[in-house]
């Protein structure tokens, strides 16, 4: 490990004014650490944000809002999480182990990085790590690696399934920056790599993410994480999914669909959502929608199974939803 | 001898003596020692797999905070013991030369340790380390496994002598297949897996004189790495002291000596100060050894009966370029059914990568993945049910070594399994069962494992209030020796086991070999009962002296321990204080020191343990994901003589055998010859989600031939034969036969 800084910030302000002094933000740290460990990552300075007041979980003017600092393990057990959002509550118990989600944040999670074995190895090549070292993955072992919106400078996966449940939910980050507050909708929050991958998201150096608002929905009911990994418990998606419908009686009135393991991004799935929308819930319908949704998917030398995978996941989801298994 | 005391010898659960100071953390591991002014050591890997390194600054690593050295093959002192080339005490069967760590600038596999980065903390040494930098001049590698099998050899060890097991092997006809009325033909690979256990390995070195050196080391054995540094230091075997009272699980990579060992000592020698290197995560996937990736293919002809014609079982298990290591993957197909034919060719693939050690269950866990998946699809073949077939094939006597087994109870162990496992629910139709949307499959598997038994040395002292203290070199790499060992000497004398000690783990203590290759209870018992029966002879003795006849004519199985008297047994029941006894001659305790070593059964007779595992399993059809719903273990492993930890271990492996079976793949880029899974994240070892309840069956029939206290060894066999039997499963269930592991979940798309 290499030697840095170590501070507590008792303000959100402070901690934004440090920020744009190269400082990084630390705040389960179970990301930051191990990147640390392995020099992947080596800020200068680590800025502590545990004892900022950004834990609440409230309901106010029909949206959810959750603190930055609100733990995984917090946000999926919470009352009012399940009762509203129980999507959220099982994406977030699909991912990592219960030590983990005791100790990861929300916003931690959100920008935590991608686990591409190139990019935490630094004998090998990562533009991500090391831009214009070039994309060990592209041509290297690639099982684990993005199907859709690549370049050919990355095709690693945002691994959250958090975030998955979130975008699929129509979730705003609300970050705090130099120039005050700003609110991005969930969709561009993260982004493709293009020619830059070293930048995972659109949050700028020095902005810090305060909550994550979710407005109400009415997809309570019949909502659904399915997520297909290579052990039961404890592992990043192959392919997951987040599906949620509005249902009137046998028809969907509205959909909302999200992959994960499969872009640099959480994969929201609009044109399929469009396609369930007005149509009965049944298998057959679920198929058409999945088709729709693995358009354009491009696969690498050994990740072509998730162009199966992918819609047969989509279809389960949906049918879990539906609650016709 | 007393009926009664044998009933009264009945072997009862016990709780872990060592239990309560593991789960509190009180149990010192290697990393534990905090030696006065202790430094840490560093290892910097190469980033080529193959080359020679060009130069190494270590300019700026000089110059950090708290670094006190550098040390690589520029500035390294002189190891006496490395100009004796090949010389390799501990491992026989591996051949060639261990890596000499700092020895020349050579680089034969990624992240050999090349140099040591030494520093007054850890922190330091990791930031010196950092600053490390090395030149290489690369030379082409090969590590790929797949593009390289044609230049696959036969073993040096195998050329020598063609009675090896890694020689070829023929029995009866050679081209018997070609003419069996069903044959199949089959290709199976498993992929390179690592031990991983949970204390990541470690040593404490310090030369505490010029020629005295003393390890706290994760080893398997004491005196064999006793041996091995007072070779390569060029000591008296007494001058080094090895120290491993716990060991917190190992697998087989405490087997060998490593590069790091020998660096820490260097290290330690260089500095002048005690020092503790602790290999992180990664490095435990490259150097601390790992079971090799082994392609098998398997030809079995069989009549319309179910009678086996032939089996022919090739296998290539891969090596590094400077060492040969080999193992038994082929022994199980010589002999655990009858058939006629038989052929066996072993192979190595010398490849730019660190060397394999065993591994749980090694050879025999790779060859029965290989046999026991051919059985299954050949059962399947004929339309048999896969034990039927079994059965059909079972033999009496080792055709192999032509000897009658010392016990055999296979029979029970197809029985108890079958019903346990629910046997009768499986349909000889794949894919015919369905629970929900998921399919569900049957599977089994076997294994076997020889009953080695090696000599071993117990000291055994008695002291007036009763309390049997023992000591013995031996190590406990987590399967519970001490407890077992506890229970052997509380069986042979009749003493509380809260009142009898056994300490282990120190090179101090009588000769005891490694803990390995499941021959840990049927070695050190033996010498704990005869240190056990030596202590009786004494007290008989003594008693004789005393109370005249009754005491006189009495052997040692006469006698027992109850409540601080001995207690002659027959029909006088003749009793007498045990502290009234020292006290009359005067003495405080009484000690004996006994060897036990294997008899001359083992030229009359094969001497092996069995087990035979069963699985049922759900297949997600449409997700390919597997959960293994339920798993019986079977075993004929002789006497338990500790049922508890003797459970434990059978888990364990089955738990080993689900990694084996669905998740452990250790996956190397070949563009650099680098690992690209290394580390808990993404190696993935079964968590508790995956492993189901497992029931075990002990067949519990002592096997005196083989020792006397009747075991046979579990060990290994725990593991052996589990893959297979969820490889099996899951055909059972979907009709896809997977044989290349781990059954992923791509591989089960598209049923
Ligand atoms: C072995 C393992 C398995 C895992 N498996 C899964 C899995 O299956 N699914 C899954 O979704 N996740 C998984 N995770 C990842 C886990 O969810 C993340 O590590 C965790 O969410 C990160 O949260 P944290 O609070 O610890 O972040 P930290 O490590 O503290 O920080 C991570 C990053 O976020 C930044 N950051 C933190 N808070 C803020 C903020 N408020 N504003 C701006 N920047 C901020 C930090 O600067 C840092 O760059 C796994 C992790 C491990 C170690």
């Amino acid at each position: 490990m290499i030697q840095f800084q170590y501070e507590r910030a008792s303000t959100a302000k402070a901690a934004v004014s440090a920020l744009a002094n190269n400082a990084k933000i630390i705040a389960g740290g179970t990301n930051l650490v191990d990147l640390m460990k392995r020099n992947v990552m080596a800020p200068a300075k680590l800025i502590d944000i545990n004892s900022l007041p950004l834990r609440s979980i409230e309901q106010q003017n029909g949206k959810m809002i959750i603190g930055a600092l609100a733990l995984n393990s917090q946000v999926a057990d919470d009352k009012l999480v399940l009762e509203k959002h129980p999507l959220l509550s099982k994406a977030l118990n699909a991912g990592a182990s219960a030590q983990i989600r005791n100790m990861a944040t929300v916003g931690g999670n959100m920008m935590q990085r991608t686990r591409c074995s190139y990019f935490y190895d630094t004998a090998l090549p990562c533009n991500k790590r090391e831009p214009g070292s070039g994309c060990g993955a592209l041509e290297g072992v690639n099982r684990m690696h993005a199907i859709f919106g690549t370049s050919d400078k990355c095709i690693a996966v945002h691994p959250s399934d958090m975030c998955v449940a979130l975008v699929a939910l129509d979730a705003i980050v609300v970050v705090s920056g130099p120039k005050g507050e700003r609110r991005i909708p969930f969709d561009d929050f993260h982004r493709l790599p293009g020619s830059q991958p070293e930048k995972d998201n659109t949050l700028q150096k020095d902005e810090l993410i305060i909550s994550v608002e979710i407005p109400d929905n009415t997809f309570s009911k019949n909502c659904h994480y399915f997520k297909v990994r290579d052990r039961t418990s404890y592992a990043f998606a192959l392919v997951s999914v987040a599906a949620a419908l509005d249902l009137d009686g046998k028809n969907i009135k509205e959909a909302r669909l999200a992959m994960g393991g499969v872009a640099h991004k959480p994969w929201r799935l609009k044109e399929a959502e469009k396609a369930l929308a007005g149509k009965p819930a049944t298998e057959e319908t679920f198929r058409q929608a999945a088709e729709i949704a693995m358009q354009g998917a491009k696969a690498f030398k050994h990740n072509a199974f998730k162009l199966k995978l992918g819609p047969n996941v989509i279809v389960e989801a949906l049918k879990n939803a539906a609650g016709l298994v | 001898m007393n009926e009664a005391f044998f009933d009264k010898k009945e072997y009862k659960p016990l709780d872990r003596v060592d239990g309560r100071l593991k789960v509190t953390g009180a149990a010192k591991y290697s990393a534990e020692y905090a030696l006065p002014n202790m430094a840490y050591g560093v290892l910097v890997g190469s980033r080529i797999a193959k080359g020679t390194i060009k130069s190494i600054d270590s300019k700026a690593a000089e110059r950090a905070p708290g670094v006190l050295a550098v040390i690589s093959h520029l500035n390294v002192i002189k190891i006496p013991g490395y100009a004796a080339r090949g010389v390799h005490p501990s491992e026989p069967p591996t051949g060639g030369q261990p890596l000499r760590v700092f020895y020349d600038n050579k680089v034969y596999s990624n992240d050999q340790p090349i140099a040591i980065v030494v520093a007054t903390s850890l922190e330091k040494a990791q930031y010196g380390a950092s600053l490390v930098k090395v030149q290489y001049d690369q030379q082409e590698h090969q590590t790929d496994f797949e593009a390289n099998a044609k230049n696959a050899v036969i073993a040096a060890a195998a050329k020598k002598n063609p009675k090896s097991p890694t020689a070829d092997y023929d029995r009866g006809q050679t081209d018997a297949f070609e003419t069996a009325p069903f044959r199949i033909e089959a290709e199976y690979v498993l992929p390179t897996e690592m031990h991983n256990p949970m204390e990541l390995q470690a040593i404490t070195a310090h030369w505490e004189a010029d020629d005295r050196l003393t390890i706290y080391d994760k080893v398997q054995g004491t005196k064999t790495t006793q041996k091995t540094f007072a070779k390569e230091w060029d000591v008296p075997e007494q001058n080094v002291k090895v120290i491993a009272t716990f060991v917190g699980g190992a697998f087989g990579n405490g087997l060998h000596s490593w590069p790091h060992e020998s660096a820490a000592i260097i290290a330690a020698k260089q500095v002048k100060r005690p020092v503790k290197v602790v290999l992180t995560r990664e490095q435990m996937f490259t150097m601390v050894g790992y079971r090799p990736r082994t392609w098998q293919k398997i030809q079995m002809g069989a009549a319309k009966d179910g009678k086996l014609v032939a089996i022919n079982h090739h296998s290539i298990g891969q090596t590094s370029t400077y060492e040969e290591f080999t193992e038994t993957t082929l022994m199980q197909t010589r002999m655990m059914y009858a058939s006629p034919n038989v052929s066996t060719r072993y192979r190595l693939l010398p490849l730019n990568v660190a060397t394999p050690i065993w591994m749980r269950g090694p050879g025999e866990a790779t060859g029965a993945f290989a046999l026991e998946s051919a059985m299954d699809e050949m059962a399947h073949a004929i339309g048999m049910d896969p034990i039927e077939f079994r059965l059909a094939n079972y033999t009496e006597t080792d055709p192999d070594k032509n000897m009658p087994w010392s016990t055999k109870y296979m029979r029970e162990c197809y029985e108890e399994g079958k019903k346990r496992i629910g046997w009768e629910n499986r349909k000889l139709k794949p894919g015919s069962v369905r629970d929900g949307e998921w399919l569900v499959g049957y599977g089994m598997g076997t294994g076997t494992f020889g009953a080695n038994r090696g000599p071993a040395t117990v000291k055994a002292e008695l002291d007036l209030e009763g309390n049997l203290v023992m000591h013995c070199a031996i190590t406990d790499i987590g399967p519970g020796t001490a407890t077992a060992m506890v229970q052997v000497a509380s069986n042979t004398t009749g003493i509380a086991p809260e009142k009898i000690t056994f300490h282990l783990g120190s090179s101090e203590f009588p000769n005891a070999g490694l803990q390995g290759g499941s021959s840990t209870v049927n070695s050190v018992g033996p010498a704990v009962q005869a240190a056990c029966n030596a202590l009786k002879e004494q007290l008989i003795t003594m008693a004789a002296a005393k109370s005249g006849p009754d005491f006189g004519a009495a052997k040692p199985d006469d006698i027992m321990f109850e409540k601080g008297e001995i207690q002659l047994s027959g029909k006088s029941s003749a009793k007498l204080k045990l502290s009234d006894l020292f006290k009359q001659n005067n003495i405080q305790k009484i000690e004996a020191t006994q060897e036990s070593k294997p008899s001359e059964n083992g030229k009359k007779y094969s001497m092996n343990a069995f087990s035979m595992h069963f699985a049922m399993v759900h297949v997600h059809p449409f997700t390919g994901q597997v959960r293994v719903k339920k798993i019986v273990c079977c075993a004929d492993a002789g006497t338990i003589v500790s049922p508890k930890t003797a459970e434990s271990q059978m888990i364990g492996g089955a738990t080993g055998g689900i990694g084996m079976a669905l998740t452990e793949d250790a996956v190397m880029d070949h563009r650099f010859g680098r690992y690209v899974t290394k580390d808990f994240g993404d190696y993935h070892v079964p968590v508790h989600a995956d492993v189901p309840d497992i029931d075990v069956y002990f067949v519990n029939k002592p096997d005196l031939l083989a020792d006397p206290v009747g075991s046979k060894g579990l060990g290994e066999i725990a593991i052996i034969g589990v893959a297979p039997a969820i490889a099996n499963a899951v055909f059972n269930a979907t009709g896809k036969r997977v044989r290349h592991l781990p059954i992923t979940p791509d591989k089960l798309l598209g049923l």
